[in-house]
């Protein structure tokens, strides 16, 4: 058996020694309900205000900004019907993109079930979308503009600072999914003027289950769960305390660690591409050169090669990739979002994959994976044609 | 030995369907030893308006099995595939006024086309898979056998397979009963042991045959007539009636029941008879295109064998006089009842499954009898 190489961080990280040990701390040193009035719950309410504190610094908002939640899709979730909930009455038009998550696109078209207009603004062959293409798309009665940061299957990183300004005097709200590109990308809220964002606490190597929506203070969305008062009622439910506690540790290091994390993997997108090269095979990255990207993300296209053939021999292989799509029934519908990019009938839809760097990948397990890869790619081309 | 590898060498792919049946198969070979990975097959898209799919379900038992038994599980996605191979053909059959069989197309085309091809690009030995047939070595390869258990007999469907297809497949269950597929499943206490069994056309499932095939092909409703042109009612598109029906034909009156004798496409009439053994019904020979071979060997221009015209139907002693490499006439030792173009007539000598191809014509004393195709 191969030795096992982990490149789908952008699915789901691994939970870093030191969030481990906050989680496992606090798991037994923090027993207090937060919304409890006494000493245990006054103490476990000061560590998940210590943790807000932490979270909301790494985007530079106010603490009491900061829902968590239970992950990206709630924050995602939240976010969209929240805004509908309070905003009816200002207009029923939404806009956002045809490469967003699935918790953005699902809970977009449950709104257009009922009744809103939802204009999916397209992308160009690298992903990216334009302000310009918002502004076109901006009614009178927009209510949300909702663009992911950072994509998570090819990376690609979009304008949102500019799209930011564009909204500033209009009535919609804007919100970004902010699940990939957060750890990686400097956030600053005040500066890319976003009044909603997601982010996810196993993307940055933090436990599961755990993440926050960032609400501009003042915007009162119409919260999803109801029952007690916490989060300042926006999100009812007892805080799970060892989680948030843990994710801020992790959110922490991440910060920290950013610059040298952004270095280190264009690094290993270079070794990659060199292997690739210096084996022959046939491949083109799926955002081109130039084009804003994350940092851990690289999707190639293996041209002649099939992806369900592909991906289930990297894994037999021992190299854990994906190919960054939805599954139905477990198998592969085509990517959404390399759809948006390349249009129905494109190749690459049945021949891309991605590849995506995190904590404890080293540059041997990417000179490992990308041999591995050579290999079953130059197999596959010889076994179909 | 089919390889030359070590048991635990030999790799196999399992089609897994999220039955009892390809569970077992999964899990006898794991028992064996073999190096065995299981692998859902999604060929349709159901989804209802609510997002369900019984396809995602069906893999979620799959993938429970596959966690029991200890392999890894896959699924591929064969929808474009079967969509052009399988679901064209059978949509032109029944516009044709045939009665295709979705099923012999499925296993020719995907099952043991796509899938294997599938399976071998993932570096498998063999592919397995949870049919009630079973492969045999013989001196020059191999051959397929009907399964044990003669109600549950696959072959039928399995016609179309030449001998390299079959060079590659096992199928694991083939020597057992039934009774004892489902013991084996519920002594190793796997997921699916008490499933019951899917019914019908895989794609329409459980769902009204004739609302689904109403979505897709135009129904007209025309005249039921009898053999002498007397009119008894009207149907509602011939395409949803075969020869041989009783049920759904809403004649009442006196002596026995209607039954439908044929179709007349110019004219949009469904020819009916009285009585099961309505003479019209019989016939003594037909003519078969698609006809295929399992063996290694070719088979003589003429010779003699038993064969069936539907699933689960008695065998007949057959003449089988070959008209062209792919064609051939078919004379039974003793008239049929209701021979279906469209459907396949398969081939045995004894246990052997020696191949089968697709009725075409239906012949009686010699004359072609139209009113049935």
């Amino acid at each position: 058996m191969k030795t096992s190489i982990y490149l789908d961080h952008a699915a789901t990280s691994p939970i870093r020694p030191e969030a481990a040990a906050a989680y496992m701390e606090a798991m037994q040193a923090v027993p207090g309900n937060p919304s409890s009035v006494h000493q245990h719950g006054r103490e476990a309410r000061k560590r998940v205000d210590d943790a807000r504190r932490i979270l909301a610094g790494t985007i530079h908002a106010d603490p009491a900004e900061i829902i968590f939640t239970s992950g990206g899709t709630e924050a995602d979730n939240f976010a969209i019907i929240g805004t509908v909930g309070s905003r009816t009455h200002l207009g029923r038009h939404i806009i956002t993109t045809a490469i967003e998550h699935h918790a953005v696109l699902t809970a977009c078209a449950a709104l257009e079930r009922e009744g809103f207009e939802v204009t999916y603004v397209q992308p160009d062959e690298s992903g990216r979308i334009t302000a310009a293409q918002v502004a076109g798309a901006l009614r009178d009665d927009t209510i949300l503009v909702s663009v992911m940061f950072g994509n998570n299957e090819v990376g690609t990183v979009q304008p949102i600072g500019e799209i930011g300004s564009l909204l500033k005097e209009h009535q919609a709200l804007f919100h970004t999914d902010a699940v990939q590109a957060y750890g990686m990308i400097p956030l600053d809220v005040r500066e890319l003027d976003v009044d909603l964002l997601s982010v996810s606490s196993h993307k940055v190597n933090g436990p599961k289950g755990v993440g926050f929506l960032y609400e501009k203070k003042g915007i009162d969305l119409q919260p999803l769960l109801t029952g007690g008062s916490q989060e300042r009622k926006r999100r009812a439910g007892t805080e799970n305390v060892p989680a948030i506690i843990a994710f801020a540790e992790a959110a922490r290091l991440a910060a920290e660690e950013r610059l040298e994390k952004t270095v280190r993997y264009a690094e290993f997108e270079a070794a990659m591409t060199d292997i690739f090269r210096s084996e022959g095979i046939a491949f083109e990255p799926t955002v081109g050169e130039g084009i804003p990207k994350l940092a851990q993300i690289c999707n190639f296209h293996f041209p002649g090669t099939d992806i369900e053939s592909l991906l289930v021999n990297l894994d037999m292989n021992g190299v854990s990739v994906s190919s960054g799509s939805a599954c139905t029934a477990g198998s592969l519908d085509p990517s959404h979002v390399l759809v948006a990019m390349f249009g129905e009938g494109s190749p690459r839809l049945r021949s891309s994959v991605r590849f995506s760097f995190g904590y404890g990948t080293t540059e041997e397990d990417i000179r490992e994976a990308a041999l591995r890869t050579a290999d079953i790619v130059k197999r596959a081309i010889t076994t179909n044609h | 030995m089919r390889t030359d590898k070590a048991i635990k060498d030999t790799r196999v792919v399992v089609g897994m369907s999220g039955g009892v049946d390809s569970s077992v198969a999964a899990y006898m070979l794991k028992q064996q030893g073999y190096e065995v990975i299981g692998i859902f097959m999604k060929n349709w898209d159901d989804t209802d308006e609510f997002g369900v799919c019984t396809a995602t379900e069906d893999y979620e038992d799959v993938i429970s099995v596959c966690n029991q038994i200890g392999i890894p599980y896959y699924a591929v996605n064969f929808e474009q595939q079967y969509w052009d191979k399988v679901f064209t053909y059978f949509l032109d059959e029944y516009k044709a006024g045939r009665t295709p069989n979705p099923d012999v197309m499925c296993n020719k085309e995907i099952k043991f086309k796509a899938f294997l091809s599938h399976a071998m690009s993932l570096g498998a030995d063999f592919l397995a898979t949870g049919h009630y047939a079973r492969i045999a070595e013989t001196e020059d390869g191999v051959a397929m056998l009907r399964g044990v258990d003669d109600n549950k007999d696959q072959t039928y469907f399995l016609n179309q397979l030449t001998q390299e297809q079959l060079a590659k497949v096992m199928f694991p269950i083939g020597e057992l009963e039934k009774s004892r597929v489902r013991e084996i499943a519920e002594e190793a206490g796997l997921a699916t042991a008490k499933k019951k069994d899917s019914t019908g056309i895989c794609f329409i499932g459980e769902r009204n045959f004739k609302e689904f095939l109403g979505n897709y092909l135009p129904a007209q409703p025309g005249d039921m007539k009898t053999m002498d042109g007397e009119k008894k009612g009207r149907h509602d598109g011939l395409m949803y009636y075969t020869i041989g029906q009783r049920h759904g034909l809403g004649i009442g009156g006196s002596g026995e029941p209607w039954f439908v004798i044929g179709k007349d496409l110019k004219t949009n009439t469904l020819l009916v008879g009285q009585g099961f053994h309505h003479d019209a019904l019989y016939s003594d020979s037909l003519t078969a295109e698609q006809i295929s071979f399992t063996g290694a060997e070719p088979l003589p221009a003429e010779f003699r064998c038993t064969a069936k015209f539907r699933y689960r139907q008695a065998d007949t002693g057959v003449t089988v006089k070959m008209t062209g490499v792919r064609s051939a006439e078919v004379t039974f030792d003793s008239p049929v009842r209701a021979i279906t173009p469209g459907q396949a007539v398969v081939f045995y000598d004894g246990d052997i499954c020696l191949g089968g191809g697709t009725i075409d014509t239906v012949i009686k004393n010699g004359i072609t009898l139209d009113y049935v195709g």
